[in-house]
């Protein structure tokens, strides 16, 4: 790093700075004013939070989101574990499937299969009935709370399932060897073991999903479970007005508990770090299944793929279904909602495009330009651009879309119109929300390719603007266009911070259709084809996204 | 720590062992005695780790037999030999305190809490080690971790004790001392102790007994000086001190189909005159108590090592000289 200061350098630092100041921290600083200001503009107080703590619906809902947030974690763990633990253990066929699953949690958020859900699982739905006819009794999988939990855990216990078993197998054989030696073995083996050194991992994947789950805005909404924080926020800011601070005080809440949350996983994973892998073997011993337990361990990995796929199923089944209601399958079948939703809603999908392409954009162009700054220069203060992009990871989509109402429903453009009813301000709140994923995948990049490389292109002639253009951009490509699918995969069926902003049914995007869709009974079929065209779409980018990471790494040479 | 009640035996016989198509172990044999501080001593990969690991069951023979105390343990799995191992990369669980790690062994035996911490007290003791029980084992030394893998080992009280190449993360001069620590420890438990190394001094200095591995296969067993004064075979010689090895291009009588090996300093210069074999001195080392001298024989070349008393005449490089090798330090081993 031998870069002096340049001029162009400092102005493009102070771009982002302004960019992320003007969408991130003026928005996230206004929610977190308005909460401590009297209502109706008066002076700095803490009567809202009293207000808050005195109101049943709230208390309540704060224990609801609690209660959800870590039972979904219970549960998760609990399908995320024997899989962990048979993948890492064992010599199985059925582990290339297992290690799947860990990317359908990106292919749909939970929302989108809720209502699909609620037919295959709820109280009349198909697995319901069949109990019925044939046991003479019901489960209630998808009563109340228990809805909400069921859905996210089976959506989100891949995360945990991911890092749990990258961390598995990170344990040097001999630290299990020696307990064997020991006298130590099976579960209790497993319990003393390879569960505390794989903690860490584990940890990692089951805060992120306490954080996601307890964020969420539109999963409780459309299982009609509105006594939960998230919800509540956006009911508040919804049917009572942008001036009611109540949603401001509850989006605090929010934020203080996904920092809380960041700040004791770093807490207890400090020193936790451990580094087991060491020279001889890694990996921990893998012994092949007797044929009992090949069989039983089939049956746990057939019944957990069913469980994830149910939504899936569901969400098909719903999209070609003429009637579906009190019967384990549709009455019959029907082209009829994708005409309808390739036809007049099919704006939804143009917009979708148009607001995931642009945000996917903005976040490649800013996160490459961040890296950039960072990695490759000393401008004082470029960690600071790093941070600020990272805490977006803090803010819950309902709190930024509500401090983007705030903040720029007073702004208005010259002929008149609010800023915040205008289409753009979706797309950076997307773009704002996306931000440190794309950061992430433009380090990665940028850390691939040798400096050397530049300073010799410096050393034939080349200005810094032109070395970045004709060396390090071109050598990036390969990461920030898997940044980029990335980003507008994940992009195209953001909900919560959308769910706020959106002024009109022509400005919306495909995963606010779903949602309001998906409201009437009459309305599920076309919801449903939105689902499966948007998870089409997210996966198709997935694949794509793939594809351009593996050839870029064929074509500077590396083994993959 | 008491001595065990009494010291176990180990017999292994006819063992073949392979990973695929790479035949690991072959046709192993040998018998352990009660007591005995035992040493594999082999170059690396000749299967030391590999036959450590069968007796400790994490490997399984494709044939044969280990005994222990006279009982088959194929049936055993590892947690059922009470066969205790310390492992070459020392395997101290991070996630644990010393004192944790050493009493793992003792927890999974469910024995009474007042026996284990008696116990840990004790094995810590042992190993010099009381101070640390509360440490992690990553703010520990590489010579106290070491001990502390030992301490863990040794509490739980096996029948045997395995150690691979316990030695081999230390700095040469911490090398000595653990290893006369090891030795003082395994003679006051009398604990039957397989000690694996490729360090020839270690396991001589150490070792009641050693077998000699190479290629998978025993080559020879016995006390260091009987494989050093009577190797079975070139690879016993040349692995255990150095060796001169003549074939009949030497211009020495010897039968067909074997070699003549000799030690260094079994041989002595004398006129050129008198003796059977002569040749030219071709380089000359001062090693301080000795000096060597490479002679050329015929076609070899071998070297020889006198003492060095001050005053003493020298021969220089050039100098025909004569070798007197007594007839019974000349051995003829299969080529
Ligand atoms: N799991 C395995 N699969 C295949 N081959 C193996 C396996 N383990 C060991 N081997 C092979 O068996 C041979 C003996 O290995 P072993 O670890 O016993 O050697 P070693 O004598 O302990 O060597 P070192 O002194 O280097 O530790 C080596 O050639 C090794 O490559
Ligand atoms: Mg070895």
């Amino acid at each position: 790093m031998t870069s002096i200061r340049s001029p162009g350098q400092i102005a493009l630092a102070l771009a982002i700075a302004l960019f992320l100041g003007v969408f991130l921290i003026v928005p996230v600083a206004t929610v977190v004013y308005v909460a401590f200001t009297e209502k109706g503009g008066g002076g700095l107080t803490l009567v809202n939070f009293l207000d808050f703590g005195r109101t049943d619906l709230f208390v309540r809902s704060f224990w609801n989101s609690v209660y959800v947030s870590a039972m979904t974690v219970v549960w998760a763990s609990v399908l995320a574990l024997p899989l962990a633990y048979l993948t890492t253990r064992f010599e199985f066929r059925g582990a290339m499937l297992v290690q799947t699953l860990g990317f359908l949690p990106l292919i749909m958020p939970p929302f989108v299969g809720a209502v699909a859900m609620q037919l295959l699982f709820g109280r009349n739905g198909s697995v319901n009935l069949l109990l019925d006819e044939w046991f003479d009794f019901k489960i209630g999988f998808m009563e109340g709370l228990n809805g909400v939990i069921f859905l996210q855990a089976i959506h989100y216990f891949p995360f945990i399932l991911v890092n749990l078993s990258a961390a598995l197998r990170n344990i040097d054989r001999s630290m299990e060897e020696a307990a064997q030696n020991l006298g130590s073995h099976g579960l209790r083996l497993f319990r003393r073991i390879a569960l505390p050194l794989a903690l860490p991992g584990y940890i990692a994947g089951a805060s992120l999903v306490f954080v996601k789950v307890f964020d969420d805005v539109a999963t409780p909404l459309l299982l009609n479970v509105k006594e939960m924080l998230a919800p509540q926020a956006y009911l508040r800011i919804t049917s009572i007005g942008i001036d009611d601070p109540m949603g401001y005080v509850i989006s605090v809440v929010l934020i203080l508990v996904a920092v809380a949350t960041m700040w004791a996983t770093a807490l207890v994973m400090k020193g936790k770090d451990y580094a087991t892998t060491q020279r001889g073997g890694g990996g921990l011993a893998r012994r092949q299944l007797k044929p009992r337990e090949q069989v039983l361990a089939y049956a746990v990995v057939i019944l957990i793929l069913a469980l994830v796929l149910a939504p899936h199923v569901g969400l098909v089944l719903l999209s070609f279904a003429t009637v579906w209601s009190f019967s384990p399958l549709p009455d019959g079948y029907t082209l009829a909602h994708y005409t309808r939703v390739l036809g007049d809603s099919s704006v939804y999908i143009k917009n979708t495009l148009l607001y995931a392409g642009l945000a996917a954009a903005i976040d490649v162009v800013i996160g490459g330009a961040i890296a950039y700054l960072v990695l490759r220069t000393r401008l004082p203060g470029r960690q600071w651009l790093d941070w600020a992009a990272s805490t977006a990871l803090a803010v819950p989509g309902v709190v930024l879309g509500i401090g983007y109402l705030r903040a720029f429903y007073g702004v208005s453009l010259p002929d008149g119109t609010p800023l915040a009813t205008l289409w753009i301000v979706i797309v950076l709140a997307i773009a704002i929300r996306r931000l440190p994923y794309a950061l992430r995948a433009a380090y990665a990049a940028l850390q691939q390719i040798s400096v050397s490389l530049e300073e010799a292109a410096e050393n034939l002639g080349a200005t810094k603007a032109r070395t970045v253009r004709r060396v390090v951009i071109p050598l990036m490509t390969g990461g920030l266009l898997a940044g980029f699918v990335t980003s507008f995969a994940t992009a195209a069926v953001e909900l919560s911070a959308v769910l706020i902003l959106v002024q009109s049914n022509s400005d919306a995007p495909l995963a606010y259709g779903l949602y309001v869709l998906m409201q009437t009974p009459a309305g599920r079929g076309a919801g449903a084809a939105l689902g499966v065209i948007a998870v089409l779409i997210v996966a198709i980018c997935m694949w794509l996204s793939q594809l351009a990471v593996d050839r870029s790494q064929r074509a500077r040479g590396m083994d993959i | 720590m008491s001595k065990p009640a009494r010291a176990v035996g180990i017999e292994i016989s006819g063992v073949n062992l392979s990973y695929g198509s790479t035949h690991v172990l072959k046709d192993i044999a040998l018998s352990i005695r009660p007591g005995e501080f035992f040493a594999f001593l082999g170059p690396s990969g000749c299967g030391k780790t590999t036959l450590l690991r069968l007796i400790a069951g994490f490997a399984q023979a494709q044939t044969g037999q280990v005994l222990l105390d006279g009982q088959d343990v194929a049936p055993l799995p590892p947690w059922k030999r009470d066969v205790g191992m310390v492992f070459q990369s020392y395997a101290l669980w991070p996630h644990m305190t010393v004192a944790k790690n050493v009493a793992f062994g003792l927890e999974e035996r469910r024995l009474p809490r007042g026996e284990i911490d008696r116990r840990v007290a004790q094995a810590l003791e042992l190993v010099g080690l009381s101070a640390f029980a509360e440490r992690r084992p990553a703010q520990l030394s590489g010579g106290q971790q070491q001990r502390v893998a030992v301490a863990r080992t040794i509490a739980i009280e096996p029948k045997v004790l395995l150690l691979d190449e316990p030695l081999s993360n230390l700095d040469a001069k911490m090398r000595v001392s653990v290893r006369r620590e090891l030795r003082a420890l395994q003679q006051r438990l009398g604990l039957t102790t397989i000690f694996v190394t490729h360090d020839q001094e270690e396991a001589n200095t150490i070792c009641d007994r050693i077998a000699v591995m190479d290629g998978g296969k025993i080559q020879q067993v016995g006390t260091p000086m009987e494989l050093y004064e009577h190797p079975a075979n070139l690879f016993v010689a040349n692995f255990l001190g150095s060796a001169n090895i003549l074939d009949e291009k030497s211009g020495v009588p010897i039968p067909p189909g074997k070699r003549l090996v000799f030690r260094p300093q079994h041989a002595a210069l004398s006129a050129p005159e008198s003796a059977a074999l002569r040749g030219p001195v071709t380089h000359r080392e001062f090693l301080g108590a000795t000096v060597r001298y490479g002679v050329r024989l015929g076609e070899s070349e071998v070297l020889i090592e006198t003492p060095f008393q001050s005053g003493s005449e020298l021969r220089s490089v050039g100098d025909q000289v004569g070798v007197d090798l007594p007839p019974r330090r000349m051995l003829f081993l299969p080529a």
